[in-house]
């Protein structure tokens, strides 16, 4: 991750950006973390884009971008594989951008592709998981399995956009989000709450 | 069992093969389609000797004389846990379509530093060599992955270690010829396969080295799957590798599994040259903590 430009503040409605927080504050819940963050991908600009976080950052990130070709998030768009690190202090480029940044450098992370059968739309990351939660196969999995019902709640809201896709410098999932119709978000919220009531319930489990 | 070595006496012969795509890799001799003008004394095999143990596979053995080449976001020059590389390359793209091209640029996330990195710790003395497939513009395309695999391939590495795979399937066709290519071509083309349980290419083809992780805490197993697709796992879980600007972090995932078989894969084809990729994988699975050899020498 490296060297995010301030941008505009992103188009959102309200309820659309509910949708979005909805999944940070889930993520942050379910790994015991410090701050989550989705980027939404801009396939035309080439950058990621910070379209929703909670915790550390939570006030003044969302709307920065950064080049999508770099650092651990770039990693994860393009390659559309979760990854976990941990020991991040050792990284000094890692620290030196994020200090710049966003004010906090996180001691481990796990990042996820927000990811459907269409392809990637951007990158759920987890910062400062509990220690219980970061360095584990399993662990990868659930994130990964959230972020993939993330990417579908994003998936089902932009099929109800009237009219189809918007044009515009947006990224899809920001285009679709933002343009949805009362059913559309709607829908979106059911699946994201359904979803953190599964995975609430199965980080519980013994 | 001992891996069979071919008789360097067989003769030459048998029908001629078909024109092939494989560049500038020399056409294969003697039997390919079928076994004419030769007699089965002519192809005899020896598969006598001691047993394949992971002393007989790589013990003493530094990769030396093996060329392995890491498909991924570059290699970062020099790093301590990488040492000096002997070429770094990167797949750009015009009107033209790709083409790859040498580069000074190093490693855009750390991720292919680190399978250097393992790949360097098991075989410290083999030829490294990186193609960047990942990063700037042309980031997650199929076609820039396609294109580096392709050169790494007809380059003639004797590993390759892609840690990286695309779910999109209309690169599947190409990716299988190019995997078998490799194959018949005695590229060993070690494969990640995906963390997510979602359809991807090209680790699920049987020609290639494909590689999962498992939990264990040894530094130095690796278990064969008698439940294909994914054929071997390796260490993936929370492993300490080469990370950017010479430093170091702690990672998860098959992504770093995969090296480590690239690493034993050089170590065993440095002590033994002349292994067919069949019996290298057989040495793999001969080798595997999970599989017991018993006196008469098979599992």
């Amino acid at each position: 991750m490296s060297h995010p430009d301030h941008a505009a503040p992103q188009r959102l409605d309200p309820r659309a950006h509910e949708l979005l927080q909805s999944v940070v504050d889930t993520a942050r819940a379910i790994f015991g973390a410090a701050a989550s963050s989705i980027f939404l991908y801009d396939e035309e600009a080439g950058e990621l884009v910070f379209q929703a976080v909670s915790g550390e950052g939570q006030d003044f990130l969302v709307g920065r971008r950064f080049p999508a070709g770099r650092g651990i998030a770039g990693w994860v768009v393009s390659s559309g594989e979760p990854v976990i690190v941990d020991d991040l202090t050792h990284d000094r480029s890692f620290a030196r951008d994020l200090a710049e940044s966003t004010r906090y450098v996180p001691t481990a992370l796990m990042a996820a592709p927000l990811l459907d059968s269409a392809g990637v739309l951007g990158v759920l990351e987890v910062l400062d998981p509990a220690p219980q939660a970061r360095s584990d196969l399993a662990e990868l999995d659930l994130l990964s399995l959230f972020a993939r019902q993330s990417a579908s709640a994003l998936r089902v809201v932009s099929e109800r956009v009237p009219g189809g896709p918007a044009s515009g410098r947006e990224p899809a999932g920001v285009r679709a989000v933002a343009e949805l119709d009362a059913a559309g978000r709607a829908a979106g919220l059911v699946v994201v709450d359904a979803v953190r009531d599964l995975l609430l319930a199965a980080g519980t489990r013994p | 069992m001992t891996p069979p070595t071919a008789d360097p006496t067989a003769p030459p012969g048998g029908q001629a093969p078909p024109p092939s795509a494989a560049g500038n890799r020399p056409e294969p001799s003697g039997l390919t389609w079928s076994l004419r003008g030769r007699t089965p004394a002519d192809i005899a095999l020896a598969a006598e000797g001691p047993p394949v143990t992971p002393d007989w596979a790589w013990g003493g053995s530094r990769g030396s004389g093996v060329r392995v080449c890491v498909v991924d976001s570059g290699v970062e020059r020099d790093h301590p846990d990488v040492g000096p590389l002997d070429g770094s390359w990167v797949v750009t793209s015009d009107d033209d379509g790709p083409r790859v091209v040498t580069t000074d640029t190093g490693d855009t996330c750390g991720h292919g530093t680190a399978c250097a990195g393992i790949i360097r710790r098991l075989a410290p003395d083999c030829e490294l060599h990186s193609v960047r497939v990942l990063g700037e513009r042309f980031s997650g395309t199929g076609d820039v992955l396609l294109a580096g695999l392709r050169w790494a391939v007809r380059e003639g590495f004797d590993v390759v270690n892609l840690s990286l795979s695309t779910t999109r399937a209309r690169f599947a066709r190409e990716l299988r010829e190019l995997a078998d290519e490799a194959y018949f071509g005695g590229t060993a083309l070690v494969a990640s396969a995906h963390n997510t349980p979602v359809e991807s290419f090209p680790w699920r083809f049987s020609s290639v080295f494909s590689v999962g992780s498992h939990q264990e805490s040894g530094p130095g197993l690796h278990l064969y799957n008698p439940e294909p697709p994914v054929e071997f796992f390796a260490p993936g879980q929370n492993i300490p590798v080469a990370w950017l600007d010479g430093g170091t972090i702690r990672t998860t995932g098959n992504s770093f599994a995969t090296p480590y078989i690239a690493g034993l894969c050089t170590r065993v084809r440095a002590k033994h040259p002349d292994l067919t990729l069949f019996q290298l994988k057989s040495v793999l699975y001969l080798t595997a903590a999970n599989v017991r050899v018993d006196s008469r020498g098979a599992a």
